[in-house]
């Protein structure tokens, strides 16, 4: 007896040290795609500018964004490796039974995205002076592709592990492929999640620039850099941001379709309520209750919102068995907060159409020290979404087929709570340190002339002329006085 | 049907593994190497004459990884878990060396700090590959479709031995590519550092052939029973045929053969290994054909592996061709 009671609290514990490994090492994955994603577009688009007008800044700034892309997506690269041994090292159950039909599709985005990119990252970084002009930004469009490709094939996966269709159940359990790959890889949610996580790339990346081009814009409000960047990120903010609101409600009804649980999560809805739901817009879920406390609602606009009728019946989480619901709370509180941070975006778009209808888009001040608030907005958003995401279809990892306790590994607790204090501290320390870096580079302020490469502290010898960015001058933000010697 | 296309994902699998041992290989090298190269430079030359490649050479690594789940499930599913601590330790080395590329650059108050990242992290890969590979030929214990060891079963002297082997040898493929790549004193280094990988590669690649034989009856039955002993006993014989050129090419200060014969050695290598264990994939518990995708799956990839792995080579191949040519410590221009 004792000794079973312990072996089911080891497997408990292996069991949820594995899923906080794979939320904080996806969580941490996921930040880099959302900017690498969008940055390798709006290269491309810097890239393209230049080329068809020949204007210089663009140049500059394609230059300027560049260096900051190469530590991005170096810490993209790093942290997906790790998420492709994931599933064997903690999820082997899960590999074994859902790898025929998921590992295909893995392999494609291997074949068809990360060869892509990773073939053409070396010349769009480094070979402008050697392929020339045409071959690089034929390069730079390879890279960009890729990341969409990619995101393309690894969303099919998790979209097919949420709304699992088009298999067979062979004898040990596994999922195999049936008539047709193209409902497996173009399951129900699919489209839907492509949509809305590929344009919260994009919205990520544009809040990114924004902030820093207004940061640029109150410290000296005529540069040109600065200007271009903050009303490229602004059009965005106006007009992206609209459309990811109409394209999550899609989603939304399309979840509610296909997993009406993970709605109810969202919505907190504990109880059915057969003649209109209330919208919940603030309160405090209570699993253990069943209810939602001091509650402030809306009466009837939840029904409105999903079934568009004011009447129309919504279940709650009475009608789900106790074992097949998620955990509430950060489901419910997740969605709060990617909302309000959607309905925030627009608003600052709506705020830029305002300015620049006045003429005053470089001149509002507020508007700039907004936009440097909401700048790291995106990630928020993002992680949050995740999080209503996975967390929402809890308990099973196949929805409704393959429970989460039955995909784990057969590891024992101290091998899993070892490697994952491991990837905490080394993934902070290691992140930690590119992120500061890559403050660092936004700090200066993109010029004419952009170098490729500085002449490093080390004396009169030129180093290392193959990195992209800049040794900075440590301590104060601005480039070496002596630079020259453009690596392009 | 499903027998041969089985046997063909072994091979393209395999072909996958090869593809990574050989070209990220030779980057963890230098990485292994990199302390012996003078700061400044010397340095600068390692790195940068493998900056504009790395990330293609990590992605067959993903390309193993992601191949081995999509065309045998259970053989990832086992191999995995059963080696977990190595793993993850290969894992969080590559982190650190993956992100030294461009972090050292930052910050020279930072830079020896991540040259020693870049070196460690290479280190530690590549002995817990080395170190897996062992663990996989010494056996997996499995029950009922599933690791059933504890986890620390992969550590043996067998393994020791493996995981050194494969950072000498991928030490070996670092100091001829630098051969190849550099010129002056770092090549100079170069050609002295090839010597030492060569020997101990050579050292170490007889001493896991001798006593891996006495693992399981079955690797003894492929190479000292006959008939097989007249196939296998090539082997052994192209080996010290290729390690006799390789020195003779260090001697005479070759550029370019030495790295070739690098990967002859390499290649090589592999084939022993599958003679041993074919067609198994965790040995005595798991055939190909146990671990094995339905059909469906291994068709579906196959076309895409068709279509996809000549247009990868093809512009992997220009990506080397830009790049190609002595690096110099000017780098690019
Ligand atoms: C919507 C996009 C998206 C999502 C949900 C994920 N990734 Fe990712 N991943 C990318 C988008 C991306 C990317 C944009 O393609 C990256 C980011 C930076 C980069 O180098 O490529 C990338 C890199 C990247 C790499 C390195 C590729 C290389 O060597 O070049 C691997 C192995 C993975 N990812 C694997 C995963 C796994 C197993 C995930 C889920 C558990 C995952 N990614 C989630
Ligand atoms: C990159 C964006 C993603 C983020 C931020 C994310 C986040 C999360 C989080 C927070 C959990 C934990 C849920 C819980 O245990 O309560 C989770 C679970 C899981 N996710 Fe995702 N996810 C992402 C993408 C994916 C993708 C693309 C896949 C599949 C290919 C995937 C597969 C899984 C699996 C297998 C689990 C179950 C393990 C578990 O319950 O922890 N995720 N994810
Ligand atoms: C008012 C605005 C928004 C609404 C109504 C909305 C709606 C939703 C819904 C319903 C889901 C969960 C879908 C499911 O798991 O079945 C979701 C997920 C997600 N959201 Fe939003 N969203 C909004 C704004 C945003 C913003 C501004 C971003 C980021 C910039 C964002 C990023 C994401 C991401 C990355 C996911 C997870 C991937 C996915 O399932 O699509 N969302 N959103």
């Amino acid at each position: 007896m004792v000794y079973a009671a312990r072996v089911m609290l080891d497997s408990f514990d292996a069991l949820l040290l594995a899923r906080i490994q794979f939320a904080f090492t996806v969580s941490f994955h996921f930040i880099f795609p959302a900017f690498s994603i969008g940055l390798a577009s709006y290269l491309a688009v810097l890239e393209a500018l230049w080329l068809k007008t020949g204007k210089s800044h663009y140049l500059d700034l394609f230059k300027y964004w560049l260096k900051i892309f190469a530590i991005a997506f170096a810490m993209g690269v790093v942290s997906g490796i790790v998420m492709s041994y994931q599933f064997g090292t903690n999820w082997s159950v899960f590999s074994d039974k859902a790898g025929p039909v998921i590992g295909p599709l893995l392999a494609y985005e291997v074949l068809t995205a990360f060869f892509l990119e990773a073939g053409f990252l070396g010349v769009m970084l480094f070979g402008l002076n050697k392929v020339g002009k045409k071959l690089h930004f034929m390069a730079t469009l390879m890279v960009a592709g890729g990341t969409f490709v990619s995101a393309f094939w690894i969303l099919s996966v998790n979209s097919w592990m949420q709304t699992p269709v088009g298999y067979v159940m062979g004898e040990s359990g596994q999922f195999l492929p049936g008539e047709s790959w193209w409902d497996i890889v173009f399951n129900p949610s699919f489209p839907y999640r492509l949509l809305h996580t590929v344009t919260a790339a994009y919205l990520t990346t544009a809040f990114v620039v924004g902030g820093v081009g207004a940061w640029h814009l109150l410290k000296d409000r005529g540069n040109q850099h600065a200007r271009t960047m903050f009303s490229m990120a602004m059009w965005m903010a106006a007009i992206v941001a609209p459309w990811q609101i109409f394209a999550g409600d899609m989603h939304g009804l399309n979840t509610l379709e296909h997993q009406p649980v993970k709605v109810m999560a969202m919505e907190g809805h504990y109880e059915s309520h057969p003649d209109g739901a209330p919208l919940v817009l603030f309160g405090i879920p209570n699993d253990d209750e069943q209810r939602m406390d001091y509650a402030v609602e809306i009466p009837k606009a939840s029904s409105l919102i999903l079934k568009h009728d004011l009447n129309a019946p919504l279940a709650g989480l009475d009608t789900v068995p106790d074992a097949d619901q998620p955990p509430v709370g950060p489901v419910f509180w997740a969605f709060r907060i990617m909302v309000a941070i959607g309905f925030a975006m627009m608003g600052l778009g709506v705020w830029s159409l305002l300015a620049r209808m006045r003429g005053k888009l470089y001149d509002w001040q507020w508007l700039h020290r907004a936009a440097i608030v909401m700048g790291p907005s995106g990630f928020v958003a993002v992680i949050a979404g995740w999080m209503v995401t996975e967390i929402g279809r809890q308990p099973f990892t196949v929805y409704g087929l393959l429970r989460t306790a039955q995909s784990a590994s057969p590891l024992d607790a101290p091998a899993v709570g070892a490697s994952l204090l491991a990837f905490i501290v080394i993934y902070f320390a290691v992140f930690g340190a590119g992120t500061l870096y890559i403050l660092h580079l936004m700090k200066s302020a993109p010029h004419a002339g952009e170098k490729g490469v500085k002449r490093t502290e080390r004396g009169p010898v030129r180093t290392a002329g193959i990195t992209p960015g800049p040794t900075q001058n440590p301590g104060s933000g601005e480039p070496l006085p002596e630079d020259k010697g453009d690596v392009r | 049907m499903n027998v041969d296309l089985t046997v063909i994902w072994a091979f393209i699998i395999a072909f996958g593994v090869f593809g990574y041992v050989v070209m990220d290989g030779f980057d963890l090298g230098i990485g292994i190497l990199f302390p012996g190269f003078k700061v400044g430079s010397e340095r600068d030359q390692a790195m940068n004459s493998i900056a504009p490649v790395w990330d293609g050479n990590e992605t067959w690594l993903v390309l193993g990884g992601g191949g081995l789940l999509a065309a045998f499930p259970l053989a990832y599913a086992i191999i995995l878990p059963a080696t977990y601590p190595l793993v993850i330790a290969m894992l969080l080395g590559l982190v650190f060396r993956g992100v030294a590329f461009e972090f050292r650059w930052r910050n020279p108050q930072h830079r020896a700090f991540w040259d020693m990242a870049f070196s460690g992290g290479s280190l530690v890969a590549a002995l817990s590959q080395g170190m897996m590979l062992g663990a996989i030929l010494q056996g997996i214990e499995v029950v009922d479709r599933a690791y059933a060891g504890s986890w620390w079963d992969w550590l043996t002297p067998y393994t020791l031995l493996t995981g050194l082997g494969v950072v000498a040898g991928y030490a070996l493929l670092g100091s001829t590519w630098l051969v190849w790549k550099t010129e002056g004193e770092a090549q100079a280094r170069a050609y002295r550092l090839a010597f030492r990988a060569a020997f101990a590669t050579l050292a170490l690649m007889a001493a896991v052939s001798l006593y891996t034989p006495f693992l399981e009856t079955q690797y003894w039955e492929r190479w000292f029973t006959m008939p097989n002993v007249l196939f296998a006993a090539q082997v052994p014989l192209l080996t010290a045929i290729i390690a006799f050129l390789l020195l003779r090419g260090l001697v005479k200060k070759q550029e370019v053969a030495p790295f070739l014969y690098a990967l002859a050695l390499f290649l090589l290598g592999m084939a022993g290994l599958g003679l041993s264990i074919f067609p198994y994939v965790v040995p005595d518990a798991v055939t190909i054909w146990d671990a094995a995708a339905p059909e469906r799956s291994q068709i579906f990839m196959l076309v895409g592996v068709a279509i996809t792995m000549p247009l990868i080579i093809g512009y992997t191949g220009w990506a080397y061709w830009v790049f190609r040519g002595k690096v110099g410590d000017e780098g690019y221009h």
